[in-house]
């Protein structure tokens, strides 16, 4: 038989974390080891999750390409098909097709200083990113990650931002939306946005990376460029809904430009020749 | 290679006919009922229709089915059995009275399925197709291939043309491809040499409307044009211009459960759906339907000759005769070429 594109990996879910209300990380291993052996993949990239019976849904590969033998998906419960993957239990059998798209250009990034801005369900897309940075960390100045949610609850990772918070060579400011707090909330309160401009990290020799929803995003942009960020040195993900991953199906186009073979990541000189439609 | 070019006698279509079926060709050809002419199964020679301008959908499911298994999967004590599709299940296939605006329409296919990823589904089942095309000797107010490059007795992705050289004449066929060359080698006498052959004057005219190559420098300034939402008012978003349509390859994923059993199923989808694009959070990026009219024609005449350099029409005029609320490509085409950006 010849490559069938649409034949996933079976994976077996070897742990679950639950994250925050409807969010649940995933780790999966593969059913067979001569798959694990040849999949590789960068950070930024992404695939199909599936549930036989059910179908398949498109999220980012959460855990960096620098930790092997497994990959993490992490998400919330909203459609059909993660759903299904909720319901999935520890030692259920998925689908998983990929690695799709393109890659955070981590190694052009040698010796500049990254600040990454995260907004509620978007911190698993740059969470690879993050290990895969701090796993090189030699490679990188300052590091600095500001990530909110809407309340305490929201926050994703919370082990992790522990981690984060703890490191020396990392600078982690957190913050949940006005009246998101609860009593022991030591964090910041306000939007992300607002609180960017609070923290105002500079933009000498600095990445911005910009992941959340497309309000945080579009008031978050604007902060950055006072700044003085360029819109070469800010980098963001597109989220267009997706069948196959591989530039057919026709759903996720912006334009001339194929968010699942273009992208995922584009920078916001990129995005400023798009047309506005995502 | 050089074309070949042979005269078959009328009479001895049906010959050719039998023969493919002697050597268990499986023919897919146009039949005509209740006003609509589509591709069946030909079990005969008979009824096979020759009068219509144009089938009533295109062919294009003869590589592209309109909902095709991808997988089967089974679930079991061990776990999970996936099986992928048996390529040897595909049957050669001999596509019969395939009109030169479908003819092309493959290979326009081909470049969705190939740029990149390879899709292999597709390949192996087009690998097994042998198009017979059958020129155009009548053409109506829809028609435009002449248009986008095309013409009505084009060869582009015909093995063998069929061109019937007066109302009750014998046929011109030219030999186009090695696979035409093989169908040729089973009935070789069939296939007489001849001097008189001629074909031009029996071809429909199709005059041209618009120059496609203006359109698409047109198309990169006219992203934001009111004339998307002036001329989509009345669309429905029923879909029925891509289903149609020989190039229209948007397609869904769906799985199919059957208790523990089931299959993962690629089918046949349209940019015109108001849920297309639409996120799980309820965001959607084409909301309107002007939005999506758009879509389908930046696609056609502007994306896909950017990104794949082959346009996505192939001018049969399908879409429009399809409408049900009679929007026409043909017309909007020839306003976008007439507006000045």
């Amino acid at each position: 038989m010849m490559d069938n594109l649409y034949m996933p990996y079976l994976m077996r879910i070897d742990r679950i974390t639950y994250e925050a209300p409807g969010v649940k990380t995933f780790m999966l291993k593969f059913v067979n080891e001569a798959d694990q052996e040849k999949f590789s993949y960068k950070a930024g990239q992404f695939g199909e999750y599936s549930v036989y019976g059910v179908g398949e849904s498109t999220f980012c590969i959460a855990s960096p390409p620098t930790r092997k033998g497994y990959i993490e998906c992490t998400f919330r419960q909203t459609g059909k098909v993660t759903n299904a993957l909720s319901d999935c239990e520890e030692g259920s059998i998925i689908g998983f097709r990929g690695p799709y798209g393109n890659v955070f250009p981590i190694e052009e990034w040698k010796g500049k200083n990254l600040l990454f801005i995260a907004g509620g369900i978007a911190l698993p897309p740059m969470r690879c990113v993050i290990w895969n940075a701090l796993d090189l960390r030699d490679n990188f100045k300052d590091v600095t990650i500001i990530y909110g949610a809407r309340t305490v609850k929201d926050l994703v990772y919370k082990d992790e931002l522990k981690d984060w918070e703890l490191r020396k060579d990392v600078k982690l400011v957190t913050t949940v939306d006005p009246d998101g707090e609860s009593p022991d909330w030591k964090g910041e309160i306000g939007f992300v946005p607002t609180i960017v401009e609070k923290i105002a990290p500079s933009s000498k020799g600095t990445i911005a990376i910009v992941c959340g929803p497309p309000v945080m995003i579009k008031y978050t942009f604007p902060v950055l460029a006072k700044l003085g960020f360029t819109d070469e040195s800010i980098y963001t993900t597109l989220e267009n809904r997706m069948k196959c991953g591989f530039g057919k199906c026709g759903r996720c186009n912006v334009g001339k430009v194929y968010v699942c073979k273009d992208g995922p990541v584009f920078t916001l000189a990129q995005l400023k020749e798009l047309p506005d439609e995502y | 290679m050089n074309i070949d070019k042979r005269l078959v006698r009328k009479d001895s279509l049906e010959k050719l006919f039998d023969i493919l079926k002697q050597n268990s060709k499986t023919i897919y050809a146009p039949f005509s009922k209740n006003g609509k002419t589509s591709f069946m199964d030909a079990k005969s020679f008979a009824g096979i229709s020759t009068g219509h301008i144009q089938t009533s959908e295109s062919s294009k499911d003869i590589a592209f089915p309109r909902a095709e298994k991808i997988l089967d999967y089974s679930k079991n004590k061990e776990g999970m059995s996936v099986k992928g599709i048996d390529f040897a299940d595909i049957p050669e296939v001999v596509l019969w009275g395939v009109r030169p605006c479908d003819a092309i329409g493959i290979g326009e296919l081909s470049s969705i399925f190939n740029w990149d990823y390879k899709d292999e589904i597709y390949n192996n089942r087009l690998s097994k197709v042998t198009v017979f095309g059958f020129s155009c000797n009548k053409s109506d107010e829809y028609c435009f291939c002449t248009s986008v490059g095309g013409n009505p007795g084009n060869t582009a992705g015909s093995d063998i043309l069929f061109t019937r050289m007066g109302e009750d004449g014998d046929y011109l066929a030219e030999i186009i491809t090695e696979k035409g060359l093989t169908v040729v080698s089973l009935a070789q006498n069939l296939f007489e040499k001849s001097e008189t052959l001629e074909r031009e004057k029996f071809l429909a005219e199709v005059p041209v409307r618009f120059n496609h190559e203006e359109i698409r420098k047109k198309l990169d300034k006219f992203f934001e044009s009111k004339e998307w939402i002036e001329e989509s008012l009345r669309c429905l978003g029923c879909g029925a211009c891509a289903y149609v349509c020989p190039t229209c390859a948007c397609f869904d994923i769906q799985d199919e459960a059957h208790g523990k059993k089931g299959s993962r199923v690629r089918c046949w989808d349209s940019c015109g759906f108001s849920h297309f694009t639409v996120h799980t959070s309820g965001h959607n990026p084409r909301g309107v339907q002007s939005a999506r009219w758009r879509q389908r024609i930046m696609h056609k005449f502007s994306y896909m000759p950017e990104r794949l350099s082959v346009y996505g029409c192939t001018g049969c005029g399908r879409c429009s005769r399809a409408c049900p609320v009679d929007m026409n490509i043909l017309e909007h085409l020839i306003s976008i070429q007439e507006v000045t950006v």
